[in-house]
């Protein structure tokens, strides 16, 4: 518990990725079964039980500690856990232990208590630990661990372990449990790769290369198909005897957000595609997919209001047998036949489009950017491609449309993290509503190169206004080009919209911020 | 407020009849002097030498020794200024029947609570204080009295301040375990700067340390007080191309400087800051720290109270922070405790 504890801390003070990955793996190393594989599960976020419930917490809060005294606390604090962490009043006799025990016993006593027992055995450790130790206990009791370190990183840093791809690790995830004990043994070289057969698994997908001029040659209607590529997230539905699960294209378990597309599945395959939402059985924006996506538990109402469905673009294996190996024109075949018998309006099969020259593609990429976002462009795949996963070569093609772009004005800056802290490198910029006011419309803290960063932070330390904690406000005078693939209104930003991945395209050094767009411009880009 | 708390307390005390609160601070009618005063005035006693207790500009300053010669070399006096300096314990007559002599805070060097008694009544203004060991000032020391008036920086209960050993020990470990970054400390050039060096020499930090040259006056001062911090070395005189100097090491700076431009000299710097805010990790992440060092001058929360109880004042009054609270907490204990609602004190100076 104490090692865990510390190395919680060490990973939430940590910016750097690299620096996480490195703490985590001298930690993973150095701990020995089954604690090391609890701290993974407690870190990647694949603990499936509660030790104890908050309201455990809430009650032994109430009994020990006066409630007016507690709610100033935890009003200061932010937040309950690090309240009651910092906080604790100690029992009147508290039972005294030597050491904690090992986060394994922990949570076999946790698990094997009642109700009574839990909360006698909460009471005894939070008396015997650090405030740190007590903040990493309650997060873990709850699972409620925050520490910056996404699923993606702890999986990158066991397949630096064992120095082998990322996707080695993606494909047993899945079928892994904590504590992960076959999988340590697998890295450690004691014992032979985890037998995944028959457990429902993630299989890493296969992407497209941004389209070049040069490329252009290469591609005929006989070799090649084209299709859209819509804007939801990319999906991979398995479903077989065991269960059905959907999987995001980092490989994260997604199954409880849409339960609605797990009871519809009805078919043994692992599916390749798009989730969209159809509200009104219309495709929706990414901003209504969006209100479906991290949520543990969506109730009924947003199920019927944002219905989830799947565009289907490929298949990667049908009744136990896997079809990677084939060309996509049959895999195309198998997918047709598979989502013909599915309900239509959970599952259609992303269309073949019709062209003949380049000057077809280019007219439909073109009708692609007059679809307000709906639709991000052209996929242009080989119809002999097999399915191989990463970026094969000239296998898939992504031509997106032009992104768009707005002249904003910069209003305010932050530090950023890492070898950036000590710069002003995360900008929010504005446009000018009706009564030649600014107001902010996204954040973008990339798209300019080292030297214009330079730049830019020098421009800013000579223009500084108020600051709000770590927000330094800036005289309104800088204009920046943002480039973003989409926006949509928004409730939640006084502007009223949002924009989606926005970076710095340009900086305009030159520009008078009089001269940069108005909020109607975004309106009339996106047909709103 | 909760109900409870409104036992039956009297607020008042006989001691408002002599002092009392004005705009520009705590103040004794019958010497007319202020205590800690926010503007300049004619007369004024100060506790001790943050910049939110002493200020310029005052015709006449009554202060410790230590106290007066931090105000002169952070040019808050002048020779125009009349000054008296009072060693713990000695006594002055102010004028008017009140008595003046302080008694040692605890906070840093210098540092008093000013001790007013007048009619046989005794009022201590404890300026900012603390009951946890310092090794480079003298320790808190209880004074009985009718009136007691307290800071309330981190009064909360989730404000219990680890021990400083355990912190340096955290601060030696990290170092030991990366050996390749330069940890930077972020630490107020007044007493935090002071009691870090030295707490890291008891521990047996023996390198020399790079300082901030903001750090460079007050640390000449503490040492002309017979303070030793071993060696140490300005940052501005080690050239620029040896950046592998600091590799290992420790540098000590003020705290808005561990992540900006000053800091990019280093290699691989690790920003530390050592503060008491840093209890609370949203704190310590918004000052981009990448290790939280729990070092305060101010009394916890368990010390405060102790502290209030320990004088037998049956009259607390608070002039800033978590006023609420303490408020609270000391009239459940049946002391009559009372928010001044005092302006211009600096929430981040501690």
């Amino acid at each position: 518990m104490e090692a865990f504890s510390r190395l919680l801390d060490d990973l939430y003070f940590t910016n750097s990725n690299l620096a996480k990955e490195t703490i985590l793996s001298n930690y993973l190393r150095a701990t020995p079964d089954p604690d090391r594989g609890w701290t993974l599960a407690a870190i990647a976020g694949t603990l499936r039980f509660d030790l104890f419930k908050r309201n455990v917490i809430k009650s032994l809060m109430q009994e020990r500690m006066d409630p007016f005294l507690f709610d100033l606390s935890r009003d200061y604090v932010g937040e309950m856990s690090e309240t009651v962490a910092l906080a604790w009043p100690q029992s009147d006799s508290p039972v005294r232990l030597n050491r904690l025990p090992d986060l394994a016993d922990v949570i076999d006593e946790f698990q094997s208590r009642d109700k009574a027992g839990i909360r006698d055995y909460l009471i005894m450790l939070l008396d015997n630990m650090t405030p740190a130790q007590r903040w990493a206990l309650l997060k873990l009791g709850t699972r409620g661990l925050r520490i910056g370190m996404s699923a993606r990183t702890v999986k990158r840093t066991l397949a630096n372990m064992k120095s082998v791809p990322l996707d080695d690790i993606e494909k047993l995830w899945h079928g892994l449990e904590p504590p992960y004990e076959n999988l340590f043994a697998w890295i450690d070289g004691r014992a032979p790769k985890p037998d995944m057969s028959g457990v429902l698994t993630y299989s890493p997908v296969m992407l497209a290369h941004p389209i070049e001029d040069k490329d252009f040659d290469r591609i005929s209607p006989d070799t090649h198909q084209a299709e859209w590529k819509f804007d939801g997230i990319r999906v991979q539905i398995s479903a077989g005897q065991s269960g059905v699960k959907v999987f995001s294209r980092k490989g994260d378990d997604i199954s409880h957000s849409f339960p609605d597309l797990v009871d519809a599945a009805d078919f043994n395959a692992v599916i390749d595609g798009e989730l969209l939402v159809k509200p009104g059985g219309e495709i929706g924006r990414f901003n209504d997919l969006q209100q479906r996506l991290n949520k543990k538990k969506p109730s009924k109402k947003l199920m019927e209001q944002l219905p989830a469905h799947i565009m289907a673009y490929d298949i990667l294996s049908l009744n136990g047998e896997d079809l990677r190996k084939l060309p996509l024109s049959e895999r195309r075949i198998h997918l047709a036949s598979l989502t013909a018998d599915q309900n239509p309006d959970r599952f259609s099969m992303s269309e073949k489009l019709n062209f003949k020259t380049t000057d077809d593609l280019t007219a439909l990429r073109e009708e692609a950017a007059q679809t307000g976002g709906l639709i991000e462009g052209l996929m242009i795949k080989d119809k002999s491609s097999l399915y191989v996963p990463g970026r094969p070569k000239h296998g898939w093609y992504k031509w997106k449309r032009d992104p768009f772009l707005l002249d904003a004005v910069l209003m305010y800056a932050q530090r950023g993290t890492g070898k950036r802290s000590s710069y002003y490198s995360d900008y929010t910029f504005g446009l000018w509503n009706e009564e030649d006011k600014l107001l902010p419309i996204g954040k973008a803290y990339f798209g300019f190169t080292d030297e214009e960063l330079k730049e830019i932070d020098k421009w800013i330390r000579n223009h500084k206004l108020a600051r709000f904690g770590p927000v330094q406000e800036v005289e309104k005078e800088l204009v920046f080009e943002v480039a973003f693939d989409s926006a949509h209104e928004s409730a939640r930003h006084k502007s009223g919209y949002a924009l989606r991945f926005p970076r710095i395209h340009r900086i305009r050094w030159d520009k008078p911020a009089a001269e940069a767009d108005r909020l109607t411009a975004i309106a009339a880009l996106i047909g709103a | 407020m909760n109900a409870s708390a409104e036992k039956k307390v009297q607020i008042s005390s006989i001691a408002e009849t002599w002092m009392e609160v004005r705009a520009q601070g705590l103040y004794c009618k019958p010497a007319d002097c202020y205590i800690d005063p926010v503007e300049p005035v004619g007369r004024a006693i100060i506790t001790h030498g943050h910049a939110d207790h002493a200020r310029s500009g005052h015709g006449e300053v009554f202060a410790t020794p230590e106290t007066i010669a931090i105000m002169r070399t952070r040019y808050y006096t002048n020779d125009d200024t009349h000054e008296t300096a009072l060693a713990y314990d000695a006594r002055t007559d102010l004028g008017g029947g009140v008595t003046l002599w302080f008694a040692s805070a605890g906070h840093i060097l210098g540092s008093a609570q000013a001790v007013l008694e007048y009619n046989g009544q005794r009022v201590v203004a404890a300026g900012d204080f603390k009951r946890h060991p310092d090794p480079t000032c003298a320790p808190f020391e209880v004074v009985p009295c009718d009136v007691f008036i307290t800071e309330a920086t981190f009064a909360l209960p989730v404000f219990q301040h680890p021990p400083l050993e355990s912190e340096v020990d955290k601060l030696m470990r990290s170092m030991r375990a990366l050996p390749g970054r330069t940890h930077i400390v972020g630490v107020y050039a007044l007493g935090k700067c002071q009691r870090v060096m030295k707490t890291l020499r008891l521990a047996g930090y023996a390198h020399p340390f790079y300082l901030h040259g903001a750090l460079k006056r007050l640390t000449e001062l503490y040492e002309s007080y017979g303070q030793d911090f071993g060696a140490w070395e300005l940052v501005s005189e080690i050239p620029r191309a040896d950046k592998g100097r600091f590799r290992g090491k420790l540098v000590l700076c003020p705290p808005a400087q561990i992540n900006d431009r000053w800091s990019r000299r280093f290699a691989d710097p690790l920003p530390t800051v050592a503060s008491g805010w840093m209890q609370i990790r949203a704190r310590a992440r918004q000052k981009r720290a990448e290790m939280a060092l729990v070092v305060s001058d101010h009394a916890d929360w368990g010390d405060l109270i102790r502290t209030c109880k320990e004088t037998g004042a049956p009259h607390v009054w608070i002039t800033h922070g978590r006023v609420e609270a303490l408020e609270y907490a000391l009239r459940r204990e049946g002391i009559n405790a009372k928010g001044l609602n005092l302006i211009g004190r600096d929430e981040g100076v501690e």
